[in-house]
């Protein structure tokens, strides 16, 4: 097979960090995406709106563009801030700066996502909550939330492996994972070919065993539903 | 925060590069549906051997990142010295016409399967009815199949080509200037990452709002003889 020349165990430590980034991101985007596709269709308007600035903005942007602004602007903010108090230096590291713009574009999509998973919740199913006394709470996390979340399944997968693959663009801002360590062993050993394609290689493993997940997962949240047959 | 002097002093320079965006995302465009129609047609074929091939492609270029094929191409085929001797070398080393392969290649691997998703959503009676008039299957394709497609197709194709506006962004880690690789070198001489990249981002949002409502022109215009609900 491919002779990696002794990068193999580095390629094992990006392959770590590039499932921790995405699962960072996605914990983060699933929350963010809940409270979009909220604010959606929240009866206040304003609300409504920010709803809808945040899904464009970050739909309409390109990823790599947010990264960079995330990880150079922030240092401009948290630096223009520190002056105020004397501080020395700072700046988001690239995981944290990587989770706030992954998690935020995730979020943007899956806030699409969840509100079409909401609107499928029949009301005469949350009236029924209403009528048991159930609080508005406890409504949303044992009623609706396990019906929006067989819906959604699908969709957020889908987006999750967007995601995975755009772990590769935080690699432009120095973080250590799958693709950042093929360019260092690539500028050691002058063969880009060799290990870019073992980079490929790794995250086409990476979306095998993601979709294999999703399969499982989905089966597990359709249990108890009957399929119409096309 | 956000200094409007400098923006508007680094606007005609930014819009050079939203021009090359623009440019990468129609060749690239062109050049994805050239691919994709062969490949989708294979893809619905009954026959095993010729559905491997195009079930392959879209595989490895819809789970591997662009940014890896990006550097798969432009850095990557340089290892072998039969190509850096070939014909096509003088092409394969510039990294506009990298960027347009690349981009071609990822997005052909998308289109075909939209175009495989509409082929196959074509009504059957529609293609039965060509059948029953005397036409070939070849011509059936022609004068009603792949027309009906592409009309099925076109929303799901308008997506695409804003994840390809998107993706287009990555030219700039192959040196090229498009709008963000603009951005980028302006934010080198002037240190104001926040006003340029937002900047950036209003024009992203411009292009592709452009894009949209083109598309649901073109859309009104193929779909008029449906009558809406």
């Amino acid at each position: 097979m491919i002779d990696l020349q002794g990068f193999g165990a580095q390629l094992a430590l990006g392959t770590w960090m590039t499932v921790r980034i995405a699962f960072a991101a996605l914990m983060l985007g699933l929350a963010l995406g809940l409270l979009g596709a909220m604010a959606k269709v929240s009866p206040i308007r304003w609300v409504r709106w920010l709803g809808d600035i945040y899904s464009t903005i970050f739909r309409g942007v390109p990823e790599l563009v947010i990264i960079l602004l995330v990880y150079f602007g922030s240092a401009a903010v948290l630096n223009g801030i520190g002056e105020m108090f004397d501080l020395d230096y700072m700046e988001l590291n690239p995981f944290a700066a990587g989770t706030l713009a992954l998690g935020s574009t995730f979020g943007a999509y899956a806030t699409e996502v969840f509100r079409g998973a909401l609107l499928t919740i029949p009301p005469g199913h949350i009236e029924a909550g209403m009528a048991l006394g159930l609080s508005k709470g406890r409504i949303f996390r044992r009623i609706v939330l396990p019906q929006m979340w067989r819906i959604a399944l699908p969709g957020l997968g889908n987006l999750f492996m967007v995601l995975m693959k755009d772990t590769a663009l935080v690699s432009v801002i120095g973080l250590e994972e799958v693709m950042r360590k093929a360019q260092i062993a690539t500028s050691v050993t002058k063969q880009p070919f060799t290990f870019y394609f073992a980079a490929a290689a790794i995250y086409l493993c990476i979306t095998i065993v993601s979709m294999t997940a999703l399969q499982f997962m989905e089966k597990r949240a359709n249990r108890g539903i009957r399929r119409s047959r096309a | 925060m956000i200094n409007l002097e400098l923006i508007l002093h680094s606007l005609p320079q930014l819009l050079w590069g939203a021009l090359l965006s623009i440019q990468l995302v129609i060749v690239s465009g062109i050049l994805g549906l050239i691919i994709a129609i062969p490949l989708a047609l294979a893809r619905v074929s009954p026959n095993p051997l010729i559905s491997a091939g195009p079930y392959a492609y879209a595989f490895f270029f819809r789970g591997t990142p662009l940014l890896v094929q990006l550097f798969l191409v432009y850095y990557g085929l340089g290892q072998f010295e039969f190509i850096r001797n070939s014909v096509l070398w003088p092409f394969l080393r510039e990294p506009y016409y990298c960027a347009i392969l690349t981009m071609g290649l990822h997005t052909g691997g998308y289109i075909a399967e939209i175009l495989r998703g509409a082929i196959q959503a074509v009504p059957v009676g529609e293609v039965e009815a060509a059948r029953t008039l005397g036409m070939s299957m070849s011509k059936a394709y022609r004068r009603i199949i792949l027309p009906r497609a592409a009309r099925i197709a076109l929303p799901a194709y308008s997506n695409e080509v804003i994840l390809m506006l998107k993706g287009s962004s990555l030219a700039s880690t192959i040196t090229l200037l498009d709008l963000t690789g603009m951005s980028r070198t302006i934010i080198a001489r002037t240190y104001d990452p926040i006003s340029i990249f937002f900047a950036a981002g209003v024009l992203y949002l411009i292009i592709s709002f452009i894009l949209v409502q083109g598309f649901r022109l073109l859309e009104r215009r193929w779909n008029k003889h449906l009558v809406r609900a």
